[in-house]
């Protein structure tokens, strides 16, 4: 008896410590294995970057894996609401995942920043925050471009899958307000041999301009399938997903000329000093590439370095509602994101409002050039 | 469409289907030799051709650890084996020798020729040498033991086969895709046609290929014997035939077809770690073409199933992948209507 009444107290005793801790808990879920490592990894070494403190607090970062799969992303979150007590969840990196996360982060009222950006249902994801552009936003230095040099038509090549989908359908909406008309639409699949008939198709229609949609060395080939059937490279649009040195590897000179919709942190060097997000991307790039390598910056990196620019930001804010660990503290959290107002980060501009938590504003979207297998920033 | 889009999707067409071909023919191999559906089989094409991208970057190849290192299994397998059985030590030593002196002899040459970036053919030769001994390596340790198990059985080692090695693709060549240089640069216009050197090179080496095992089968005693365990296993083997020895060679011959034809595609497309799987289940489909048993129906299936790929991804490109698969469904109507009482082999 006196054993148990002794162990008793002693837990009381260890969870009244633990809730009268001040140090500010994230809990992070990465897919670190699985198919969408490639993103996690990344965005793990940005996080193993942040300082120790934030606004004079001790920083408490949890990582854990879920290897790419819904069910251990959901576990993790309910493990941090429930086990850890987190401030903030963060994660994942894969859209799936993500989606899943949101509805456990809405449920312990606790505020999730995405590594995805996530397209969910209205009334859904009250809790969470997207730190990647949304498609809608990187569509605008694209539409822009068009505009300025007087495309009436255009023709869409892109992936079969959700990213494909969201790109049709935001470039879609952007292009009728501009005027521009949609002439072809074509799909295709990361692993597909050939894009010859899809080719042949949108060089039939003759669109003033095309759009490719893919990610990584995947955007190569679509683009050399245009060229060789003697579509002019330089009428040839990549998305954000592309903007990787992989396009230049494997497009070779195929590629030369074309242009690409890119976030700002991945080129902040060559960006004019106007750019809001130069100084912080440049800062990005430095401190990643010092530990990493030289270039080895990349965009998943750059979303957590954010993620810590937005802690810097809030939790002093928050500070003032609760402590660490509370109730009151995490709801200050939701609050100081939705009101912050307009924020420079490496990757963007940043304007979360209780409507929209995509929160990037046009702004954010740089156009790029590939000139001599490198970047080159097209002047506005 | 007109004339000369038709023409060029049927070029396009016949170039896939000359390499669906290709698997198409290992497979009813692989399943004619051994009964197991080998669903690796596109596993090869990617190893081949992104074995050549890292000799090409000047780099070891991952294959080649995969290589020796399935090799040290096997010859700590086999030594076990014997060795409970009570063979004398020199000779289990001989034995392992046996396995691993190939393995080690390319080993050492990729390690000394991949800082060297020598010419691309050298290259690709080093390349199916590296690839091919993992065929009969895989089936070794994979099927081997299992020879005599349901088709079914071997069909669920086949899908756990498929899994390890793509997932040792990732491992070792990354997430990102590679795209070879061309063997042959030229280029060839005759009408609104444009025929790149690279296409005339698949047509050859398919062609070539399906000529040399078709002498290979009627005219070695090794071909002949693969025909006899094809035909009848219990049978082959009272005539003296080894059926684990046919099983090994057929395994290398579809390792061998599988790395050739990644050579062949690596310069029209940009291949990644998992790319070999789509192509090889479009090679499965053609040799269903073939009731998984005649070659020339599985060839002229796959030649078909590259038109259709190439028109479907003309006429309504979100759907290409569903048009292609979905042929099977009346494919494998025709042929049970065809072979009523054609009994599950069981």
């Amino acid at each position: 008896m006196k054993t148990i009444a002794l162990l008793g107290a002693a837990l009381a005793a260890a969870l009244a410590l633990g809730s009268a801790r001040a140090d500010v808990t994230v809990g992070v879920s990465l897919p670190l294995t699985g198919p969408t490592s490639a993103l996690g990894i990344p965005a793990q070494n940005g996080i193993k970057l942040w300082p120790t403190t934030v606004a004079g607090e001790k920083l408490n970062v949890i990582i854990l894996d879920d290897a790419t799969d819904p069910t251990i992303g959901v576990k993790n979150a309910r493990r941090f609401i429930t086990e850890d007590k987190v401030d903030i969840i963060m994660g994942s990196a894969a859209t799936p995942i993500a989606a899943a996360m949101s509805d456990v982060a809405a449920e312990g009222q606790t505020v999730q920043m995405m590594m995805s950006p996530v397209n969910l249902p209205p009334g859904k994801g009250e809790w969470s925050f997207r730190l990647p552009q949304s498609t809608a936003v990187m569509a605008v230095p694209i539409i822009e471009h068009w505009k300025k040099t007087g495309v009436k038509t255009y023709g869409f090549l892109g992936y079969a899958d959700a990213y494909g989908e969201a790109w049709l359908a935001d470039i879609g909406a952007a292009a009728e307000k501009a005027g521009i008309k949609r002439v072809a639409t074509e799909r295709f699949a990361r692993t597909d041999t050939s894009v010859t008939g899809q080719a042949l198709k949108i060089v039939a229609a003759n669109p003033d301009a095309v759009l490719v949609v893919a990610s990584g060395s995947g955007a190569a080939m679509p683009h050399k399938g245009l060229v060789e059937r003697g579509y002019p490279k330089n009428k040839i649009y990549q998305t954000h997903g592309a903007a990787s040195l992989d396009l230049i590897r494997v497009g070779g000179k195929d590629v030369e000329g074309s242009y690409i919709s890119s976030g700002p942190a991945v080129v902040a060097d060559m960006l004019p000093d106007s750019n809001p997000s130069k100084a912080l991307g440049v800062r990005y790039i430095n401190e990643y590439e010092k530990v990493h390598g030289k270039n080895s910056a990349n965009q998943f990196a750059a979303h957590s370095f954010d993620a810590y620019i937005l802690l810097e930001k809030i939790v002093p804010l928050a500070l003032k509602k609760g402590k660490p660990g509370t109730k009151e503290f995490r709801q200050g959290l939701k609050d100081a994101l939705e009101t912050m107002g307009r924020t420079p980060v490496s990757q963007g501009v940043l304007n979360y409002t209780p409507a929209d938590h995509f929160g990037y504003t046009p702004e954010t979207g740089v156009l790029l050039t590939i000139q001599n297998g490198d970047w080159k920033v097209v002047p506005h | 469409m007109d004339l000369s889009i038709a023409s060029i999707l049927v070029l396009d067409g016949a170039t896939n289907g000359a390499i669906y071909a290709l698997m198409a023919l290992a497979t009813v191999l692989v399943f004619a030799v051994t009964r197991v559906i080998f669903i690796p089989q596109g596993e090869f094409v990617a190893y081949g051709a992104l074995t050549l991208a890292m000799l090409q970057l000047g780099k070891v190849p991952g294959t080649m650890w995969l290589m020796l290192g399935l090799a040290l299994l096997v010859a700590a397998l086999d030594a076990a084996h014997r060795l409970r059985a009570g063979v004398a030590p020199a000779q289990l030593a001989l034995g392992a020798g046996k396995t691993l002196l190939l393995p080690a002899a390319i080993g050492a040459v990729t390690w000394w020729a991949a800082p060297r970036q020598l010419d691309l053919v050298l290259q690709s030769v080093l390349t199916l040498a590296i690839v091919t001994p993992i065929g009969p390596l895989v089936y070794r340790l994979a099927y081997q033991s299992l020879a005599d198990a349901t088709v079914l059985v071997l069909l669920i080692v086949s899908v756990g086969v498929h899994f390890a090695l793509t997932g040792f693709g990732l491992v070792a060549f990354g997430a990102e895709g590679f795209r070879n240089p061309s063997f042959w640069d030229a280029r060839f216009s005759v009408g609104a046609l444009s025929l790149s050197g690279q296409a005339i090179i698949i047509f050859t080496v398919s062609v070539a290929l399906m000529l040399a095992l078709w002498l290979f089968f009627e005219r070695t005693l090794y071909g002949k014997a693969l025909r006899a365990t094809a035909v009848n296993r219990l049978g082959a083997r009272l005539m003296g035939i080894s059926t684990t020895g046919a099983g090994q060679l057929t395994f290398a011959l579809a390792a061998f077809i599988g790395a050739l034809s990644g050579l062949l595609i690596g310069p029209t497309t940009t291949l990644f770690y998992d790319s070999g799987f789509l192509i090889g289940l479009k090679g499965f489909v053609a040799a269903i073409f073939g009731g998984l048993s005649s070659y020339p129906a599985a060839a002229l299936g796959a030649v078909f199933v590259g038109l259709l790929e190439s028109f479907g991804s003309f006429w309504a490109s979100a759907f290409k992948e569903v048009i292609v698969f979905t042929i099977i469904l009346p494919v494998l109507l025709w042929r049970s209507f065809q072979h009523p009482h054609d009994d599950e082999e069981e």
